[in-house]
C-alpha cells in the first residue's frame, strides 16, 4: 500500500493505483472530471486531457514536481505523492481552456440533444468551464448518419473521446468502426457505413460522453429528467441482465445499463436487454436508482421534500449567471 | 573552412555508389565497431557528448544507455527519417548525397545497441530517396555489410527501409512506431518510454538520422576527439539547413558555437541578406522554435554574441531565446509579414495534428481561424489577447510536443511582433495591400 495526497486528503491506496482511481476512492469534488476515461475499457484515457492535475510532489523518494500538468487517470500514484486537484489555480485554468477547446466545435445544441441532462460535457463545461463563448468562428459540421439499426451517429457533437471504437474493439467481435481522418477533421464511422450489427453495440451509446451516439428508439421522445430511472433485471443468457428501466407512468421508454457514481457502465448489457424489452411485466422491478452524478434526473421524484441544491450551485448561480440574464433583459 | 564531419567526402565524385565511398575510408568504423564490445561503442558516444540532432536536443549515448538489455527480449533501432519540419531538410540531403553514411552508422548503432532487426522510416513523400536507400543497402548486402556473420564476426543486423504516409506526427518517436507497427501515427502515452517498451513491445531506440550518420566517426575518432570540436555543452558540428530571403540557402555543416551574426553574413554560409534588404527576423530551429527578432538573435539580452549552440540560442528561455531544434534556419527579410508567416505555420499544426487529445485538436484550428481572420483584415484587438490565451492553454497541456510546436511559433510572434498584429487590425486595407499586392501585380504582368 502506498500513501497519496490529493487535495490535502491522505488516502491509502494499491501500487500501480492511477491518480484518478485513488481520487475516486476518496469521492467527492476532489474526483478530476474524466472525458475519456473508462475504468472497463483497455487503453483509454489520456486523450481529452480534462483530468490533468498538478504534483506537486512526485513521491516520498523524488520529491521534485512534476514540470507538466500530468493526466491523472494515466499516471500511477507514488508512495508520498503529493496531488493538487481543484486546490491548484493552473489545474482550474488550464480546465477551463480544455472544456473551451472542446466546446469550439461542439454544437452546443442541448435543447434538441436527448443527451441533454446526462451528458458529462454539460456537467463538466458547468463546473469548470467560463460563462460565455469565445470563439465566433463556423462549427464542424457533418451530417448525422444512421449506424445500424438501433444507433444514430451525430459526428457535430463528438468530442473524440474514442470510448465508443474501443467498445467496438473490446466488447465486440467484429470491428467495422473506427476512425477516419486526423486532426479536426476525424471522424467516427463505420466502414462505409456499413451497419454495427452485433450483440453489444448498444453500449456505444452508454459510453459515450455527449450525444454523438444516440438511442434510435428513443430519439426524440422524451427528455431524461421526466423519466423515472428504476433498477431491474431479468435472466439474460448473454449478458447480466442488470439494467436500469427508463419509465414514464408505466410505459418503458429506454433501457441502460447502470452506471455507478462516476457515471460509468461495470456491467454491460446486450441489445436484447436494451431493445427487444419495453414491457414492465418482462423485468423484475427492484427499485427507483438515486443518479448521484446526474441529479438533475432523480431530484424531487423519490421523495416529497424538495431536495435542496447545494449552496455553492445557488451561489454560482446567484453571483455570476442570474445577473448576466437579467442585465441583458 | 571550419571542420567538416559528415560533408567532408560529400564532393567526391560518384559517392553515392558504395565502391567509391568504400575507397575513400567507407565502414572503416564497421571493421572497427565490431571488434569493440557494444557497452564500449556505447561508452564512447557517451564521452562525445553527442546531442540528439532531431530536435529535442537529448543525449544520444544517454538515450542508448537506457535501453533495457537486461530482459534479454530483442531490440530495435529506428532510424526517424519522417524529416517533414517546415524549414528543415538536412536529412533529405544527406540521404539524397551520401546514403552509405546513414548505413555505415546503422550497422555500428544497432551493434552497439546488440539490435538484429533495424528500421529506417522515410517519410513517404521521400519517394526517390526510399529507391536510393534501399539500392545502398543491397550494395552493402552484397559487400558483406549486412545480412547474416558480418565480416565474420557472428553479428547479423537485416536493415528495413519503412516509408510513412506523410503525416507530420510520425516523427513523433512514438506516433512513429505506432505506424511502423501499421496502426494509425497517434502518439502513445508516455511512460513508459519507448526504451522500455517500443516497438511491438520491445525495447527501442529511436534517432535521428543525423545522429547515426555521426556515429561512425565517433567511433574511428573517438568520443573524446568529437567532444574537442564545438562547445562544452553542444559538442560536434551540426548540419545547418538555412532557407528565405538569404544569398545563398543550403544544407551547411557548422561547428556548434559559430556566431549567428557570421552564419548569416559570411560569404562561407548564407552569404547575406537577399536582395541588399535588411533582416527582420530568424526561425532558427525549424518552423516550431520561436521566431526571434533581429537584435535578439544577434546578441542575446544580456548584450553578449549570440552562438550556433543549444545553450546559447536557449539564452534566456523562450522571453528573449529560442531553441536550436532540427537546424531549420529561416531568415526574414524587412519585406516579409510576420502575421502572414505566423497564420502559415498554424495552419500546418492545423493540417498536421493528430487529433488524438483535445487541445490541439481543437485550438490549432481554433488559433488558425484567428490569424486567418486577423491577416485578411477581420481582426479585432482582442483577438490578439484571445490568441495570446489559446497557445497558452494548449502548451503542456497535450500528448505530445505537436501541441508545443503549434503554440509557441504564436507565442513568439506575439510576444516580439504585437505591434505588427496590432497595425493589422488598425489598417486592414494597408496590410492586404503589402502582403498581397505583390502577388496582384505578378499575376498582372504575366497578363
Amino acid at each position: 500500500m502506498i500513501k497519496v495526497t490529493i487535495d490535502n486528503i491522505e488516502i491509502e491506496v494499491a501500487e500501480g493505483t492511477t491518480i484518478m482511481n485513488a481520487a475516486r476512492q476518496v469521492g467527492g469534488k476532489i474526483v478530476p472530471p474524466a472525458m475519456c476515461y473508462y475504468t472497463s475499457l483497455k487503453g483509454s484515457g489520456g486523450k481529452c486531457r480534462a483530468c490533468l492535475v498538478k504534483v506537486a510532489q512526485g513521491s516520498a523518494k523524488d520529491p521534485r514536481p512534476m514540470p507538466k500538468l500530468v493526466a491523472s487517470c494515466c499516471t500511477n500514484a507514488q508512495d508520498g505523492m503529493v496531488v493538487q486537484n481543484i486546490t491548484s489555480p493552473d489545474v482550474v485554468e488550464a480546465r477551463r481552456g480544455i472544456v473551451e477547446m472542446l466546446l469550439v466545435n461542439h454544437p452546443l445544441d442541448c435543447p434538441i440533444c436527448d443527451q441533454a441532462g446526462e451528458c458529462e460535457l454539460q456537467n463538466f463545461a458547468f463546473d469548470h468551464g467560463l460563462e460565455k463563448t469565445r470563439s465566433d468562428f463556423h462549427r464542424r459540421e457533418f451530417d448525422p448518419i444512421d449506424i445500424g439499426p438501433h444507433i444514430k451517429l451525430h459526428m457535430t457533437r463528438c468530442i473524440l473521446c474514442y470510448r465508443c471504437t474501443m467498445v467496438a474493439d473490446q466488447l465486440t467481435e467484429e470491428r467495422v468502426h473506427g476512425i477516419l481522418w486526423r486532426g479536426e477533421k476525424s471522424e467516427i464511422s463505420t466502414y462505409i457505413q456499413k451497419a454495427v450489427e452485433n450483440d453489444f453495440s448498444g453500449n456505444m451509446i452508454d459510453v459515450c460522453p455527449v450525444g454523438a451516439l444516440t438511442d434510435r428508439h428513443f430519439r426524440f421522445r422524451n427528455r431524461v429528467w421526466y423519466l423515472n430511472p428504476m433498477d431491474a433485471h431479468r435472466d439474460c443468457k448473454k449478458c447480466s441482465g442488470k439494467v436500469v428501466l427508463w419509465l414514464r407512468g408505466e410505459e418503458v421508454y429506454r433501457v441502460t445499463g447502470r452506471k455507478d457514481e462516476v457515471g460509468e457502465v461495470k456491467e454491460f448489457i446486450c441489445n436484447e436487454c436494451r431493445w427487444d424489452h419495453f414491457d414492465v411485466k418482462d423485468w423484475k422491478v427492484e427499485g427507483p436508482r438515486e443518479m448521484e452524478k446526474w441529479s438533475v434526473i432523480t431530484a424531487n421524484k423519490y421523495s416529497d421534500e424538495a431536495v435542496e441544491l447545494p449552496d455553492e450551485l445557488y451561489s454560482k448561480l446567484n453571483n455570476e449567471k442570474w445577473n448576466e440574464f437579467e442585465g441583458v433583459t | 573552412m571550419s571542420k567538416k564531419i559528415l560533408l567532408d567526402k560529400i564532393n567526391i565524385e560518384g559517392i553515392k555508389s558504395f565502391d567509391v565511398y568504400r575507397a575513400n575510408g567507407g565502414y572503416a568504423s564497421v571493421e572497427k565497431a565490431l571488434k569493440m564490445a557494444p557497452n564500449d561503442v556505447i561508452e564512447e558516444v557517451k564521452k562525445s557528448g553527442l546531442r540528439g540532432r532531431g530536435g529535442a536536443g537529448f543525449p544520444t549515448g544517454m538515450k542508448w544507455s537506457f535501453l533495457d538489455k537486461k530482459s534479454g527480449r530483442p531490440k530495435y533501432l529506428v532510424c526517424n527519417a519522417d524529416e517533414s519540419e517546415p524549414g528543415t531538410f538536412k536529412d533529405r540531403y544527406l540521404m539524397e548525397f551520401i546514403p552509405h553514411l546513414l548505413i555505415e552508422g546503422m550497422i555500428v548503432s544497432s551493434f552497439a545497441l546488440e539490435a538484429n532487426l533495424s528500421f529506417i522510416y522515410v517519410r513517404g513523400e521521400f519517394r526517390w530517396i526510399i529507391k536510393i536507400l534501399e539500392q545502398a543497402i543491397a550494395e552493402a548486402k552484397r559487400a558483406g555489410f549486412l545480412g547474416k556473420n558480418i565480416l565474420g564476426t557472428g553479428y547479423d543486423l537485416e536493415l528495413v527501409v519503412q516509408t510513412g504516409a506523410g503525416a507530420y506526427i510520425c516523427g513523433e518517436e512514438t506516433a512513429l512506431l505506432e505506424s511502423l507497427e501499421g496502426k494509425r501515427g497517434l502518439p502513445r502515452i508516455k511512460p513508459p518510454f519507448p526504451a522500455v517498451v517500443g516497438l511491438y513491445g520491445m525495447p527501442t531506440v529511436v534517432n535521428n538520422v543525423e545522429s547515426i550518420a555521426v556515429v561512425p566517426w565517433i567511433v574511428l575518432n573517438s568520443g573524446e576527439e568529437y567532444a574537442k570540436v564545438g562547445t562544452a555543452k553542444s559538442a560536434g558540428t551540426k548540419l545547418i539547413s538555412a532557407c528565405g530571403n538569404i544569398n545563398k540557402p543550403g544544407v551547411y555543416e557548422i561547428e556548434l558555437g559559430l556566431p549567428v551574426e557570421e552564419f548569416i553574413f559570411s560569404e562561407e554560409y548564407c552569404g547575406g541578406i537577399a536582395n541588399g534588404k535588411r533582416m527582420k527576423a530568424v526561425v532558427a530551429g525549424g518552423s516550431s522554435v520561436p521566431i526571434l527578432p533581429t537584435e535578439l538573435i544577434l546578441k542575446t539580452a544580456a548584450g553578449e554574441n549570440r552562438l550556433m549552440s543549444y545553450e546559447s540560442l536557449s539564452d534566456g528561455g523562450f522571453a528573449t531565446g529560442t531553441m536550436l531544434g532540427s537546424g531549420g534556419f529561416i531568415v526574414y527579410d524587412e519585406d516579409q509579414c510576420i502575421v502572414r508567416n505566423t497564420w502559415n505555420f498554424a495552419r500546418f499544426y492545423h493540417h498536421e495534428s493528430c487529433g488524438q487529445c483535445s487541445p490541439c485538436r481543437e485550438g490549432t484550428g481554433w488559433m488558425e481561424r484567428i490569424l486567418h481572420s486577423i491577416e485578411n483584415g477581420h481582426g479585432k484587438m482582442s483577438d490578439i489577447d484571445l490568441l495570446w490565451d489559446v497557445q497558452r492553454k494548449i502548451e503542456g497541456n497535450t500528448i505530445c510536443p505537436l501541441g508545443d510546436a503549434a503554440a509557441w511559433p504564436v507565442a513568439s510572434a506575439i510576444r516580439h511582433f504585437r505591434e505588427e498584429f496590432e497595425w493589422h487590425v488598425m489598417e486592414p486595407k494597408e496590410c492586404m495591400n503589402r502582403n498581397y499586392g505583390l502577388r496582384e501585380k505578378s499575376i498582372m504582368s504575366i497578363a
